[in-house]
């Protein structure tokens, strides 16, 4: 089966910074696939790549069999990819529902009140149905982390990319992100997931990659990555010099 | 007593104008961190089209608006799409540079196409009705209807803000620009149709500055400035501020001028620089950072 998104041998340097070395990446239709990685590995550069935020210096990415490279973030997320944010990014004046709303009738071409059932229904699903009318920007992490999630899965993506979702949570709040999580993947939304927390990511994904130094340096069954030589010399590396 | 009750109330309506100035001004710096130098000059601009449309067509000047406030609209739209976009960034200062000559190219193309000439728009017997409120107390047809359509207006556009998808699309776009790409806004369109909506607002206002007084291609730059100090006044970001800080300005100004008509313009002046120096952040302050 053809990969739904996929990045072919892109690199990307920010002044002496190499943050993506040839990269090659495909995730399936379907596919839940987690990535982990050293800080400044080049993770979350790769999401901004894929959305159209930053313009690799090589290298395409294709999205359902087009090549999307040169496509402005908005028309990538009306195709259907959506993004969430490591730090929420709320629009803080907008209320929580107004947030989705936006996402929903602009990230799909919609009129305003044809999303708001849906709308309504999403919040719910994400447990903010009782914050509707909250403003944003006064939301708990959790919650924002939560609207996170919701304004994205409103553009209604055929892939979702997901940035440290679980970074900052307790361990109860993590486990029902991870839940939610794994819910819209059943829904049958592919989801490349970022994420430092190991075991959230390993109770979710198919498939594993490792990103250090801009290159992927392995991948494949998350439980075989994880105890890989190559993953162990980089953590314990890590270790080593913190 | 009565004198001075007419004097607030003159200061008043035309704050009503002033706060028209503001309107256009505050939303485009809100939705797009733009400061519009030739926003003045864009009024004045608007008041030659009304002008020309006026004599061409023979219309009144009110119902001239019809066809001036879609005209300054498309001007707007086309404005931004071929040339302000290209100077939007991080950095504040290509948009101010551009409007800067922008407002130059204005004021000069319009000297050469009208003359330095005064003009005027015409309304007819309606410049000179005249209600009594009471014993001694006098209000213009005129002005009472410039008012109460920049209280419909200011209405308006704080409606437009909260209620419809363009105005969500604004607050998105002025929250955070690349998260808004990403929920699916084309922010380019969205800046457009902002710069439409401010010219449409510059179009009314032009069409008053224009039947009120005698106008002519150099005053435009004044117009920016009343704009800004009632925009200061009111507080950014704030529609109803606007209009505050628009009658606070016009009744300074209705003062100073009654005090000594030198002093005009330089009790607005004093009433901005003494609202900045207390409450910088304006009356009704709505935008953070």
């Amino acid at each position: 089966m053809p990969p739904i998104l996929a990045l072919e041998n892109i690199s990307k340097r920010f002044g002496a910074v190499v943050v993506a070395d040839g990269i090659n990446l495909a995730l399936g239709d379907g596919e839940a696939l987690g990535i982990i990685g050293p800080n400044g590995a080049g993770k979350t550069t790769l999401f901004g790549i894929a959305t159209g935020t930053v313009s690799p210096d090589s290298g395409r990415v294709i999205f359902a069999g087009d090549d999307i490279t040169r496509l402005t973030p908005e028309r990538r997320c009306r195709l259907g990819l959506a993004r969430s944010f490591q730090i929420p990014q709320p629009f803080s004046g907008m209320t929580v529902f107004e947030n989705v709303v936006v996402a929903a009738a602009f990230g799909n071409g919609e009129r305003e009140a044809a999303v708001y059932d849906r709308c309504a229904e999403l919040l719910a699903r994400c447990g903010l149905a009782d914050k509707a009318n909250k403003q944003a920007g006064g939301l708990t992490l959790l919650d924002r982390k939560r609207l996170e999630l919701a304004r994205a899965l409103a553009t209604k993506p055929r892939v979702l990319l997901l940035d440290e979702v679980a970074g900052g949570l307790t361990e109860h709040e993590c486990a029902t992100l991870v839940a939610l999580i794994k819910e819209v993947r059943a829904g049958g939304i592919s989801i490349v997931w970022i994420e430092h927390v190991v075991h959230a990511l390993l109770a979710a994904v198919d498939r594993l990659a490792v990103l250090h130094g801009g290159k992927i340096i392995a991948e494949g069954d998350p439980r075989t990555v994880i105890h890989s030589p190559q993953v162990e010399e980089i953590y314990m590396g890590i270790a080593a010099d913190a | 007593m009565t004198e001075w009750l007419n004097v607030i109330l003159q200061g008043v309506l035309i704050g009503g104008l002033y706060a028209m100035f503001a309107a256009g001004l505050s939303l485009i710096f809100g939705v797009m961190r733009l400061v519009n130098i030739a926003h003045g000059d864009l009024i004045v601009l608007a008041a030659y089209v009304a002008l020309m449309v006026t004599q061409t067509l023979g219309l009144d000047p009110l119902t001239s608006l019809l066809l001036v406030v879609p005209a300054m609209a498309l001007i707007g739209y086309a404005l931004q799409r071929l040339l302000l976009n290209r100077t939007l960034g991080d950095d504040l200062l290509p948009p101010l540079l551009v409007t800067f000559g922008l407002s130059i190219i204005i004021q000069n193309g319009l000297l050469e196409l009208f003359t330095a000439d005064s003009r005027k728009l015409q309304a007819g017997a309606i410049e000179v009705q005249t209600f009594q409120m009471m014993e001694g107390v006098w209000v213009g047809a005129l002005p009472l209807i410039q008012f109460i359509v920049a209280v419909a207006v200011i209405a308006g556009l704080q409606m437009l803000f909260y209620r419809t998808a363009l105005g969500r699309a604004f607050r998105a776009t002025s929250d955070d620009q690349a998260v808004a790409q990403l929920m699916g806004l084309d922010t380019r369109h969205v800046f457009a149709m902002a710069m439409a909506l401010s010219l449409a607002v510059v179009a009314i206002a032009g069409v008053f500055l224009a039947v009120r007084a005698n106008f002519d291609p150099s005053i435009g730059p004044a117009r920016l400035i009343f704009g800004f100090e009632a925009v200061i006044i009111g507080g950014l970001g704030s529609m109803w501020g606007t209009l505050a800080g628009g009658v606070i300005l016009g009744v300074s100004q209705a003062v100073g001028a009654q005090i000594d008509p030198g002093w005009q313009l330089l009790a607005g002046h004093l009433a901005f620089l003494a609202i900045l120096a207390v409450r910088p952040q304006g009356l009704f302050p709505k935008v953070s950072g």
